[in-house]
C-alpha cells in the first residue's frame, strides 16, 4: 500500500495554509507532521481523510480497496472524542464497531486499558481516560490508514506506552501512519515533514 | 443496513437518557395545550372550531423546539466526521438521524396530540383522521427539521435561525394537514394523499440537502 500526495495545497478561508507539498508512505511506515500551530498539520490530516478538498495537487492511495476512499480506509483521531457521554464506555465502542462495521470489543478495551472502566459512563471520564475511549477506536476496527492529530495530549504515562506499542504493533502489521506532533511519540518515525516555514 | 440501525439504535438510548429534545418538546406541547383553553376562554364551540389548527401548530413550534439537536452533539464531539469517513453516505446518515429524531419526538407527540386534542373539545369523528395525518405528517416535519439543523450546525442556540429556515417549508404541510382534518373528513382523503406525496418528497430530498450542508461544515 502506497499513500502519496503530490505538488498537495491546502487553502482555508482564502489563505493558504501550505503548498507543493509532497510525500509518499508505504506500509509500515509512520510519517510525523511537525510544525507551528496553524502551520496546517490538522488540515494536512483533513485532506488525507477526505474530509475536505486540496486547493491544488492530489492524494493517491495505490494498493488499497479500489471501491473506497482513503478516508473510508482510514481511521482520523482529531481532537474530539467522539463518545457520548450519556452511554458507557462498552456502549460507545459496540456503537462504532457496529457502525464502522465490525472488530474486537475485548482486544480494543485491554489495547487501552480501558476494561476496568468498560461499564462506566463516559461522562465520570477523565479528559484522559477519554482519549484512551477515542484511542480504542483504533484498535476495535481494523483500518489500514491511521490518522492521528496529537495522539498522545493528556495521556499518562502508562497510557503513552500503550499508545506507543498499539502504532508498532500497527506497523508491524504493515500498516500506515500520519501523526501530527508537538512531542516525540516513542515510535520511530520513518519519515517527517515539517510544515510552515518555507 | 445494520450499519445504519446500529446508528438509529444509539441516537433512541441517548434521546431516551437524555430526555433533552424530547421531553423539552413534550413539556411545551403539553404547556400550551393546557393553557390556550384558558387562554381563549370556556366558549366550547369556538374551542372546537379551534382545536385542529392549535393542535397542527403546536406539533410544528414543538419539532422545531427540538430540531437543533439533531446533529449538532455529534458534531461538536466530533462523531460526524468519524461518520463522514465510514462506509454509509452522509445522506443514509442524515436520513437515519432524521429518523431517530421522528421515532423520538415527533411520533410520538403526533400520537398523543389528537387524545390530548380533548382538552380543546375536539370533534371525537375527527380524532382518527387527524391522528394519521399527523403520524404522517410529522415524518415530513422531522425530515425537514434536519435540513434546518444541518444548516445552523455551528450556531449557539440557533433555534430561532432553523424556525425561520424551515417554517415556509412546514406551511404545504399544515395546510394540507388541516384540510386532511376539518370538515367531515374520511380517513384516506386527498389532503392526505397530497400530505403522503409531501411526505415521500421530503424522505428522498430532505437527506440529499442536509447531507450537503453537513459536508461544507465538515470541510
Amino acid at each position: 500500500m502506497l499513500l502519496s500526495a503530490e505538488n498537495l495545497a491546502c487553502e482555508r478561508g482564502g489563505r493558504t495554509v501550505f503548498s507543493n507539498q509532497n510525500f509518499s508512505l508505504g506500509s509500515g511506515e509512520l510519517l510525523q507532521l511537525t510544525g507551528a500551530n496553524g502551520a496546517g498539520k490538522s488540515s494536512l490530516l483533513r485532506l488525507l481523510a477526505s474530509l475536505s478538498e486540496p486547493s491544488h495537487g492530489k492524494i493517491s492511495l495505490e494498493g488499497g480497496a479500489a471501491d473506497l476512499t482513503s478516508g473510508q480506509q482510514a481511521h482520523y483521531i482529531a481532537h474530539g472524542d467522539a463518545s457520548k457521554s450519556a452511554l458507557t464506555v462498552a456502549e460507545n465502542l459496540k456503537f462504532w464497531r457496529d457502525f464502522l462495521g465490525g472488530g474486537d470489543l475485548e482486544a480494543a478495551l485491554s489495547a487501552l486499558n480501558l476494561a476496568p472502566l468498560a461499564d462506566y459512563p463516559v461522562a465520570l471520564l477523565s479528559a484522559g481516560q477519554k482519549r484512551r475511549l477515542a484511542l480504542a477506536r483504533l484498535a476495535l476496527v481494523p483500518r489500514a490508514i491511521w490518522l492521528l492529530d496529537e495522539p498522545s495530549v493528556g495521556l499518562d504515562e502508562a497510557s503513552q506506552k500503550l499508545l506507543v506499542a498499539l502504532m508498532s504493533s500497527h506497523l508491524k502489521a504493515g500498516g500506515l501512519i500520519v501523526a501530527a506532533t508537538h512531542v516525540p511519540l516513542g515510535v520511530k518515525s520513518d519519515r517527517n515533514l515539517h510544515l510552515g516555514g518555507q | 443496513m445494520t450499519l445504519l440501525a446500529a446508528l438509529l439504535r444509539r441516537d433512541l438510548i441517548l434521546a431516551a437518557r437524555q430526555g433533552g429534545g424530547a421531553g423539552t418538546a413534550l413539556g411545551f406541547f403539553l404547556a400550551v395545550l393546557v393553557l390556550l383553553p384558558i387562554g381563549i376562554g370556556p366558549d366550547q364551540a369556538t374551542l372546537q372550531r379551534l382545536a385542529p389548527g392549535i393542535l397542527w401548530i403546536t406539533l410544528l413550534l414543538s419539532v422545531l423546539l427540538s430540531a437543533d439537536r439533531i446533529f449538532q452533539q455529534d458534531f461538536e464531539d466530533g462523531s460526524l466526521e468519524v461518520m463522514a469517513m465510514a462506509p454509509p453516505s452522509l445522506e443514509l446518515v442524515a436520513l437515519t438521524k432524521a429518523v431517530a429524531h421522528w421515532l423520538s419526538t415527533s411520533l410520538p407527540l403526533s400520537i398523543a396530540a389528537p387524545f390530548l386534542g380533548i382538552l380543546l373539545n375536539l370533534r371525537t369523528e375527527v380524532i382518527w383522521p387527524l391522528a394519521l395525518a399527523m403520524i404522517l405528517g410529522s415524518f415530513a416535519l422531522s425530515l425537514l427539521a434536519s435540513i434546518g439543523a444541518s444548516l445552523t450546525l455551528n450556531i449557539r442556540r440557533g433555534g430561532l435561525l432553523i424556525s425561520i429556515l424551515v417554517l415556509p417549508l412546514y406551511v404545504p404541510i399544515l395546510v394540507f394537514g388541516m384540510s386532511a382534518t376539518t370538515g367531515n373528513p374520511e380517513m384516506i382523503n386527498p389532503s392526505l394523499l397530497i400530505l403522503a406525496a409531501i411526505t415521500l418528497a421530503s424522505f428522498v430530498l430532505a437527506p440529499i440537502a442536509a447531507a450537503a450542508a453537513l459536508r461544507a461544515y465538515l470541510k
